[in-house]
């Protein structure tokens, strides 16, 4: 099943795939949209990709009960390491689904997995139609 | 000949800073401006526009570019506070949000920086969208210096 990216993932150009796992598996362009100081990423839009990242896996996981909604409490962003003229991937995984409140991480990379470049914890609110 | 730095570099007006990275790159993309700015913060405007929303069933601005609004924000007034435009990196940046943007109203972002080392600067913000006093998120941050060695 394809998920449905809104308008502020279409902004920054990300495309969304399954990996083998079946788990989603977001890819951001380097472009003029995204671009911080020369040479960088922004680390507005790194944070960007880890939110669509996270939101997007836990709508994904929702997808069964139609009518649910979330909507973000807190975003904590570490930077790690500076973001280059490429390709940037994010995944994310959801910590814990309860009845109202769904912990996910979302971990953003470039050229190595293991390097990652950015992750966020969000705190979401869920709301059950 | 002096050895005195680049004035571009060292020399700042924080308004025309913060024109100039407004209008930069991604913060220029998501359609930042500059408002106004004191000694040690400074505060810029979001207009509200579709293509940032993050949530089409209700018309709610995405996170990312309030994140990325505060992450400008507050860097803007690190270069005031420090009084030169020189490079730093995000190390942290922690945003709640206490309500969802009103769709269709500007978010104005007002960064601190209130407390400057010589590695690392700490900084604080809130966010709103018309009332300061009913602000839309707080937002708490560190930024490391990459002029150092």
């Amino acid at each position: 099943m394809t998920l449905e990216l809104p308008p502020y993932g279409d902004f920054l150009g990300i495309a969304v795939d399954r990996d083998a796992d079946g788990a989603l598996l977001f890819r951001m362009p380097f472009g003029d949209a995204v671009v911080g100081r020369p040479g960088f990423l922004h680390g507005g839009a790194i944070a960007g990709l880890l939110e669509i990242a996270a939101v997007g896996t836990l709508r994904d996981a929702l997808s069964v009960e139609p009518g649910a909604s979330v909507k973000p409490i807190t975003v904590t962003v570490d930077y790690m390491r500076g973001g280059r003229e490429r390709d940037t991937f994010a995944a994310a995984r959801i910590t814990r689904l309860g009845a109202r409140i769904a912990n996910v991480e979302a971990f953003a990379w470039q050229e190595d997995r293991d390097k990652r470049i950015a992750s966020a914890r969000m705190n979401l609110m869920v709301r059950r139609g | 000949m002096p050895d005195a730095p680049p004035p571009s570099l060292q020399d700042l007006d924080p308004q025309i800073v913060g024109r100039l990275i407004a209008g930069l790159g991604h913060t220029g993309a998501i359609g930042t401006r500059y408002i106004t700015h004191g000694d040690d913060w400074a505060e810029l405007a979001l207009d509200y526009r579709a293509d940032l929303v993050g949530d089409p069933a209700s018309g709610v601005l995405a996170s990312g570019p309030i994140i990325a609004l505060m992450d400008i924000t507050t860097s803007l007034a690190v270069w005031i506070k420090r009084g030169a435009f020189l490079p730093h990196a995000t190390l942290d940046l922690r945003i709640d949000y206490l309500r969802a943007a009103t769709p269709g109203h500007s978010v104005v972002g007002r960064g601190e920086c209130y407390r400057l080392t010589r590695r690392v600067a700490f900084v604080r913000g809130q966010a709103h969208d018309g009332d300061p006093t009913d602000p839309i998120a707080h937002v708490a941050g560190t930024f490391m210096m990459t002029d150092e060695a």
